[in-house]
Parts: C-alpha cells; sequence; structure tokens
C-alpha cells in the first residue's frame, strides 16, 4: 500500500465521525471542562489533545519507516511566527472566555448546548472583521515566515525518534502534573456533575 | 428528572488513542489532518455570497474561496458533518444529550450568552489568522511534528492561562 491515498467523502465522513465521538466521549463538547483546562482544575484537555498527537505522529513515523508512506507528501504547515502566536493567544483567550474553541463547539451544539451557537455567531462576526482587516494586516500575516513545512526535527537537528520520545515523556510528565492538580480539586469534572 | 443516569465520560488516554488513531487515518486516506475552522470560514463566504455579493467579491481574504463554489464541494464541509453525527451518537447512547445553555455557578443566562458571542468574535479573528484552528494547526500540524502548531499550542495555553485569571470567577 502506499501511502497518503486520495480518499474520497466517505473516507472523510468516516473520519469525522470519529473525531465527534472522541470529544464527546472524553467531555469535550463542555465548556465547563474546557474552560477548567486553563483553571487547572481539569486537564482533559491537555491530555487528550497531547495523547493524539504522541499516538498520530509516532503512528505516522513507523509508516514511513517502513516504506509505506511518504512524509513529504503529507500536509506540513509553514510557521509564520507572529501570525501563528497571535491567532493562538487568541484562540486561547476565546476559549477561556467562551468556553469552545471552533470543533468543540461544534460538538457542544450536538450534545444540546445552545450557548455554543452564539460562539458559532460570534466565530463568522470575527472571521468578517478578518477579512475587512486582511488587507491592513497583511505585513503582519506575512511576519517572521519559517522555512517551508519546518519541523521540530528540522529545526533542531535530531531524529525524529528522539522527538517522539521527548514528546510522550512531556505528555508522561503533564499527565501526572495534572493528577496533582486534579486530585487537590476534587477530580476532573464527571458527566454527572454536568447533567445536573 | 431523569431517572437513568448519565454514563460517565470515558479515561482521556483512551480518548486520546482513539482520537489520535482517528488522525492518522486521516492523514493516510486523505494527505491532511482535521480541522474545524475552514468550515466556518467557507460559511462566511456562502452567507456573504448571498447577502452581498460585491463584498465577497472585493475582498482579498474572502475572494479566492469563490472559486471553489459551493461549501459542499469541500472535505471540511463533509468531516464536520461526520463531527456532528459523532457527537450526536455519541451522547444519545450515554444518555449524555441535554439541552441547554451551559455556564458557570454564578454565571447568568445573559453574560453567559455575550461570553460566547465574544470568545467566538476572538476565535473567528485569531484562527485566520493563525492560519488554523486548534485543531486544524494544533492537533493536525502537531501529529506531523510542525513548528507551526507548536508555536499555536504554547500560545494558546499561555494565554489561556492568563485570561482564565479573569474569568474563572464567573466560570467555577
Amino acid at each position: 500500500m502506499n501511502f497518503p491515498m486520495d480518499g474520497g467523502i466517505l473516507a472523510v465522513l468516516v473520519a469525522g465521525f470519529l473525531f465527534g465521538y472522541f470529544l464527546e466521549v472524553s467531555g469535550l463538547g463542555s465548556p465547563r471542562k474546557l474552560t477548567a483546562q486553563f483553571t487547572l482544575r481539569d486537564w482533559t484537555v491537555f491530555k487528550v489533545m497531547f495523547t493524539a498527537i504522541v499516538v498520530a505522529a509516532t503512528g505516522l513515523w513507523l509508516f514511513d519507516v517502513v516504506g509505506m508512506l511518504r512524509l513529504d507528501a503529507l500536509k506540513i504547515p509553514t510557521p509564520f511566527f507572529w501570525a501563528m502566536a497571535v491567532g493562538g493567544a487568541l484562540l486561547g483567550a476565546g476559549m477561556a472566555i467562551g468556553g469552545y474553541c471552533p470543533g468543540t463547539s461544534v460538538v457542544g451544539l450536538f450534545t444540546g448546548r445552545l450557548d455554543a451557537l452564539f460562539f458559532m455567531v460570534g466565530m463568522l462576526i470575527g472571521t468578517m472583521v478578518f477579512a475587512e482587516s486582511f488587507d491592513a494586516l497583511q505585513g503582519f500575516y506575512l511576519a517572521a515566515q519559517g522555512p517551508k513545512g519546518l519541523t521540530l526535527a528540522g529545526l533542531t537537528g535530531l531524529p525524529s525518534w528522539l522527538i517522539l520520545v521527548l514528546l510522550a515523556a512531556l505528555a508522561e510528565a503533564g499527565f501526572r502534573l495534572g493528577a496533582w492538580f486534579e486530585h487537590r480539586r476534587g477530580g476532573m469534572i464527571s458527566a454527572t456533575e454536568l447533567s445536573k | 428528572m431523569n431517572d437513568r443516569q448519565a454514563r460517565e465520560f470515558w479515561p482521556p488516554l483512551a480518548a486520546g488513542i482513539g482520537l489520535g488513531l482517528t488522525l492518522m487515518g486521516m492523514f493516510l486516506m486523505t494527505g491532511h489532518g482535521l480541522g474545524a475552522n475552514g468550515f466556518f470560514t467557507r460559511l462566511v463566504v456562502w452567507l456573504g455570497d448571498m447577502a452581498h455579493p460585491a463584498w465577497v467579491d472585493a475582498n482579498a481574504y474572502l475572494k479566492p474561496y469563490l472559486s471553489k463554489g459551493h461549501p459542499l464541494n469541500e472535505w471540511i464541509s463533509w468531516e464536520i458533518a461526520g463531527v456532528s453525527m459523532g457527537a450526536l451518537v455519541g451522547s444519545l447512547t450515554a444518555r449524555r444529550f441535554q439541552w441547554k445553555i451551559e455556564r458557570g455557578a454564578h454565571m447568568g443566562m445573559g453574560t453567559r450568552l455575550a461570553l460566547a458571542l465574544g470568545g467566538g468574535v476572538l476565535t473567528g479573528f485569531g484562527a485566520p489568522l493563525a492560519r488554523g484552528c486548534t485543531s486544524g494547526l494544533g492537533l493536525s500540524g502537531g501529529a506531523t511534528l510542525a513548528v507551526a502548531a507548536f508555536v499555536f499550542l504554547i500560545s494558546f495555553f499561555a494565554a489561556g492561562l492568563l485570561l482564565s485569571a479573569l474569568t474563572r470567577r464567573v466560570w467555577q
């Protein structure tokens, strides 16, 4: 088999379904749970995201090692330092204030949370404001561009397997630190608590 | 009200492994990862083109999307349809589906909706600026070990922690 394949709508629909399902079963459709990451009471956001990154990155690396995947054929984002740092900060602020990010707002709405609709309307307004300011933002949007598709291995000169080991160690440290905070604050936010 | 209790959430490790395998599968099948915000950009273009086509046509950011036609021609729309169904099936089968406006214990209804709208505006501005969102850039870029993803994620968590010092009282 040669990956990546040119999968059609069905592949995308199935992957989307599983994406929504795994976000829902971990409780990431709940704005109370999502905002609790930033108060350090509930570390589900960090745990789920970091586990997924380590699992997917390791799997893709293995497919590449055995020669079944061309990693360079995958979409790897190019860094634009300032736009991505400020954009990331705006999404962090957006989640701390509004309780969602774009993907989790969809999960929120389809688990019955009507506040997610207001978040979505806000997103449409925000994107219109961005589009309207696009010309003025050009310099900032393109500032500090890094090498095309720069990876951590490319940046540091370390082999990919070592980067993966370090990321897994970071995830493990996050799980431990998270468990310590959660223990002090009465545990993760449960489905029972949210359904009251 | 409901005598049948909501089932508990999965442990984050198990859900994270499932999500990671899904993300890997998406890359293998399509060459790109999962996303979300791109759908809302398409929605702005689509609604804008119906309400005020001249505005979209004159806008340097939105105009390139016009050539792609209807949002249903785009993979991201089908992915979001899948996300919606997955969330619905997950919550219904575990009795977690509940119509509500979720808010902090000491948060009024109006405050909650204003915060949702305001947070949405920041997000709608920030995601196209960053060229991706938590899933499209953070999660999917992270799976390719892209530097861009980690710049985004570090900034995302740092800003969330800082802002939360102000908003934690209304949420908790």
